[in-house]
């Protein structure tokens, strides 16, 4: 039976990072991010990367670390403005910055996974981020074409898994871990619990493991971006 | 007088109906989910992945997993559900939802709407901004009705870059509520105390009724 199962984060990246490589990572914010395998890649000191995530993370947690250490050359997101380092380095000219629709960027990786090269949608007609696109009107209204994307590697974070890949995941943390897991050439997976083969109810799993080709559990530091908190009703 | 942020947020809370599935913007429109009508059954939509957004956790209960699109701490109700990011846009996309109410910096008579870049300064990016106006069913705009200079936020064409064309239904700003119509806005109603007059002196775009 397969194991997939990995040691470490190191380990289970080791004979898969080069230069100049595309790395898929997900998370929304700080929430569901890969946190050790982001370390990991950091440690590698591979560079010039073009990071595919919806955020940029903050200065100094989750993909902050690899702007800090200029390991990456261009961003493709959503929404960054949480992150000095990110800004100081995208005005000055260092960094490369590709900004799709939230939407747009979860559909093209989700195509990119699915074996679909592009899609129409009516996201962002009439604006920048349709200039220089192909458009095409389908029942009378008008839809531009936006292409899948694929990664030379998928660093994504999950609640559970096993060693043949499966995943669950929990809460929000899910957002689009799913969908770049499918869109890696190669996919690898951080959970906070590995669970033995059969514990996962086949009915419940989020991912299929064949999206995943290694997994590592870590340990999780899992900060919070914004505490927001109410006050308890005096009884 | 004008309506302050609050009465902004409360009348735009007016437009939820019952059993409708709704997603708030960032900033007053956040503020709606305080002033949801007696008797409305209404559910939050958060982009990041949820349907049935509950109100922020007692301190010490917040859930790291469990966060909000504009990344803050949030709660589950019994009826929540989660999804991936892609099933998410595939309801807001694919017209699942009933109503988005957002901010704007601008928005023009045909319904334009600029909500997310002005040239020159930072950038942070448009986020789910431009896929929840091109497939809400009914987008709903509130906003102060003046920038800080003083100058009409309710355009007869948008200066900024857009986030959506012709995508607003109606824009409540604290001078009243105007509905984008064929050939301009329509004034459906006015803030307590203010007239007519001060609404039109106020808006640059074309008022057609």
């Amino acid at each position: 039976m397969a194991n997939k199962s990995y040691k470490d984060a190191d380990s289970a990246l080791d004979g898969l990072l080069f230069d100049g490589m595309t790395i898929m990572a997900g998370g929304f914010g700080l929430c569901g991010i890969p946190e050790n395998l982001i370390e990991a890649v950091k440690k590698s000191g591979v560079k010039e990367l073009t990071v595919i995530s919806n955020n940029a993370g903050v200065d100094g947690f989750g993909l902050g670390v690899l702007l800090n250490t200029r390991q990456v050359k261009k961003m493709v997101s959503s929404y960054v403005g949480e992150n000095k380092e990110f800004e100081r380095q995208y005005l000055s000219g260092e960094l490369d910055l590709e900004f799709n629709p939230q939407g747009t960027l979860a559909e093209r990786c989700r195509a990119g996974g699915a074996g679909i090269p592009a899609f129409y949608t009516k996201t962002g007609v009439g604006t920048i981020v349709a200039e220089g696109k192909e458009t095409r009107e389908f029942g009378g209204e008008t839809y531009v074409m936006e292409t899948a994307l694929v990664a030379d590697l998928a660093i994504v974070k999950a609640w559970k898994g096993d060693a043949q890949g499966n995943l669950v995941f929990r809460k929000t943390a899910r957002n689009f871990n799913p969908e770049m897991a499918m869109a890696g050439k190669v996919c690898v997976a951080e959970v906070e619990e590995m669970v033995p083969v059969g514990e996962l109810d086949p009915d419940l799993i989020h991912l299929p493991g064949i999206f995943v080709h290694r997994i590592v559990e870590g340990k999780f530091e899992k900060r919070i971006e914004k505490v927001t908190t109410r006050a308890k009703e005096s009884v | 007088m004008p309506w302050t942020r609050e009465q902004m947020a409360e009348r735009a809370a007016k437009e939820l109906k019952d059993g409708f599935y709704v997603n708030l913007g960032i900033g007053i429109p956040t503020l709606v989910a305080n002033y949801i009508p007696e008797g409305v059954d209404v559910t939050l939509q958060s982009e990041n992945g949820m349907l049935g957004m509950g109100p922020f956790p007692y301190e010490g209960e917040e859930d790291p997993d469990l966060i909000n699109a504009g990344k803050q701490t949030i709660t589950e109700l019994d009826r929540t559900s989660y999804f991936s990011s892609a099933e998410s846009f595939a309801m807001i996309r694919g017209g699942h939802i009933n109503l988005a109410i957002l901010g704007a910096m601008e928005v023009a008579e045909n319904g334009d709407l600029a909500n997310w870049m002005i040239p020159g300064k930072l950038v942070k990016g448009m986020g789910g901004a431009m896929d929840l106006v091109a497939g809400v069913q009914r987008v709903v705009v509130v906003m102060d009705h003046a920038n800080k200079a003083g100058e009409s936020k309710v355009l007869k064409k948008c200066t900024l870059p857009l986030t959506g064309k012709g995508v607003v239904d109606r824009i409540i700003t604290g001078l009243g509520v105007l509905d984008v119509v064929e050939g301009g806005l329509k004034i459906v109603e006015l803030a307590d105390g203010v007239t007519r007059d001060e609404v039109l002196a106020a808006t640059e775009a074309t008022v057609v009724g």
